[in-house]
């Protein structure tokens, strides 16, 4: 399930029977190159675009695009945009409530999601193979076909309190995306690579299921944890649609959903970037240092059993 | 967003028959224990997941609304009929067909180029892998509000138009480009992620292949043609479901950007889905679109077991 991304062989120069130091090979590996800096610029351009403009005054912002220097940390710089986007919004407490949010689903979805993956894989009953099942066959459907039932739903059922509806709460936000079919899919396939024998052997010492769970599979699963956690974070960090519906109060609001706050009364697009990069460079910052397990996260999405 | 709709649609091939080694007869402890574990994961997927897609089909035949004081009465087909009826629902439906025709093409093959231009042993390349993923973690909402400033008449893309000497139009104000921008810019975030995916399938293909091939004579088209390629079968039909699936699902975008404008260009399928199950509260109705669009979304996973039933059969 850990696909791991290497460089393979080098197929260019493989190609065609050309000799690597050949003039014509150098003016292809020249094109080339050319050809992968010019995509760089094309997807990287924009996110520079949006950091450097954060910093800048909304005329600056404008006068600067019709040259390079709209790419450029150049002229009139300062922190103006963020001080406004604290101003306009609490902030704070928007960021907060999407590392809150966040965290939990991951921590409490590895949890359970492990524990399932673990009975499905490595522990023998009867209606194993249908649970299996159904979990899979869920995999096929997108959030959003049930986003408006599932809305009307939580609004009708019992809150911990007795009341009636989650609408409004963290908890709306958090333990509907706790269970997750993929989650339990990633780990039960780890699980089923990991030898049968540890068990056995745990067992002849006296281990039970959930001692076995905790100190010997866990432990061996590292990259699957990582993964998950992974795949769990950035949809619940991105989380749009849904907050959007379950949450009207500020306080109990996410970074996401706060964005729209900048589309009403008169637009500052330099705020607009500001918030933008806030929210967006965390992110980066963490897939740039964990590029690999990222990649690999990816990769193993489209991995098939 | 992309990759929990993304990852659902990756195991519907995979199909739960996973061969099981030494099956034993399972102890009673160990039945109690294993559905002990099972249990937290198990009631929330039946709470949030199950039930909410089985009242899909229920709500849908009834006039339930979000916040009532009154019971939901069944009203039959009505919610459909007077959707069919509805020409936004229409012109939303096209717009996500459009939307999938055209992006699903588009992005799978510019992916496939990323990933043929990292999969090779050259300084620098975990640069470039780096960037084309970059959108990949940059949310939607993020991306959305960026573009849309860009596709400002007066903004960056049209400045860097006019450099060129060409005039730029209201990209997201104009019916006739508002599509087409929304096309571009989600592009542009999600195919990173596809092109891991590809570059995965690429690196399945053993490397001596290429080099039989290149011994016989081959040059890069042909070695592409006839080993690249058809190694890639089995991706490019999860690429394609995947991608495809993530259109009909299109929503972000169009909230932030246009809010289905102008003139209902850039209305999709889920946007009215919450426009009318969220905005107006009519659950009923929204639930028949949503309905709707569960259809497409089994039919689609349908003609995936078929492709790939159908490559099983030529093995």
């Amino acid at each position: 399930m850990t696909a791991t991304i290497s460089h393979v062989a080098d197929q260019s120069t493989k190609t065609g029977g050309e000799l690597p130091g050949s003039h014509k090979h150098r003016v292809r590996s020249a094109l080339g190159l050319l050809l992968r800096l010019g995509l760089s610029l094309v997807f990287g351009l924009p996110l520079v675009f949006m950091i450097v403009s954060s910093f800048k005054p909304d005329l600056q912002i404008f006068d600067d695009l019709g040259s390079l220097n709209a790419f450029l940390p150049v002229g009139t710089l300062n922190l103006e945009n963020y001080l406004g986007v604290f101003d306009r919004v609490p902030f704070v407490t928007f960021l907060l409530n999407s590392v809150f949010i966040s965290v939990s689903t991951v921590a409490f979805g590895l949890v359970v999601n492990s524990m399932a993956a673990f009975a499905l894989s490595r522990m023998y009953f009867r209606g194993q193979k249908v649970v299996l099942g159904v979990i899979l066959a869920t995999l096929i459907v997108p959030f959003e076909t049930m986003a408006l039932p599932l809305l009307w739903w939580v609004n009708t059922i019992p809150y911990f309190d007795g009341s009636q509806g989650w609408l409004d709460t963290y908890a709306v936000q958090i333990v509907p995306f706790v269970a997750n079919a993929f989650s339990i899919y990633l780990f039960y396939q780890y699980f089923d690579s990991i030898p049968k024998e540890l068990d056995e052997a745990a067992k002849v010492d006296g281990a039970g299921w959930f001692r076995i769970y905790r100190s010997i599979i866990m432990p061996l699963a590292g990259p699957a944890v990582a993964t998950v956690a992974i795949l769990t974070f950035l949809p619940a960090w991105n989380a749009y649609l849904w907050p959007l519906m379950v949450v009207q109060s500020e306080e109990l609001r996410p970074a996401m959903v706060g964005i729209d706050y900048f589309k009403q009364l008169n637009v500052s697009w330099g705020q607009i970037m500001a918030y933008a990069s806030i929210i967006t460079v965390p992110v980066l910052v963490m897939f740039i240092a964990f590029q690999r397990a990222f990649i690999n996260s990816i990769a193993s999405s489209g991995v098939k059993g | 967003m992309t990759t929990s709709t993304n990852a659902r649609a990756a195991i519907a091939t995979t199909a739960p028959s996973r061969a099981r080694g030494a099956r034993r007869r399972a102890d009673r402890r160990s039945t109690a224990t294993g559905w002990l574990m099972l249990a937290p994961a198990g009631v929330l997927i039946i709470t949030f997941l199950l039930i909410p897609i089985g009242l899909t089909f229920v709500l849908a035949f009834t006039n339930a609304r979000l916040i009532s004081p009154e019971p939901a009465k069944f009203i039959g087909v009505a919610n459909f009929t007077r959707l069919f009826d509805n020409e936004t629902f229409w012109r939303s439906l096209i717009n996500t067909v459009v939307f999938a025709l055209v992006i699903v093409p588009f992005q799978s093959a510019l992916a496939l180029g990323l990933a043929l231009l990292i999969n090779v042993k050259m300084r620098g390349v975990n640069f470039f892998r780096t960037v084309f993923f970059l959108p990949v973690v940059t949310s939607m909402v993020v991306v959305s509000m960026l573009w849309m400033f860009m596709y400002q008449p007066n903004g960056l893309i049209n400045a860097l138009l006019a450099k060129v000497g060409v005039q730029g139009p209201d990209w997201l104000g104009d019916p006739r480009t508002a599509l087409i921008a929304l096309i571009l810019m989600s592009a542009w975030q999600a195919c990173g992620f596809h092109m891991v995916i590809w570059l995965s399938g690429l690196q399945t293909i053993p490397a001596d292949l290429y080099e039989a091939a290149s011994l016989d004579g081959a040059g890069p088209w042909q070695q592409f043609v006839h080993v690249t390629w058809p190694g890639l079968r089995q991706t490019a039909i999860f690429i394609l479901i995947t991608i495809t699936i993530a259109a009909f699902s299109l929503f972000t975008q169009v909230n932030i950007m246009t809010q289905g404008g102008p003139l209902d260009s850039t209305s999709t399928v889920v946007f009215m889905a919450v426009r009318t199950g969220f905005q107006q509260q009519q659950t009923g109705y929204a639930a028949a679109i949503s309905l709707v669009f569960f259809v497409i979304v089994l039919a689609v996973s349908l003609l995936q077991r078929y492709l790939t039933r159908d490559k099983d059969l030529k093995r």
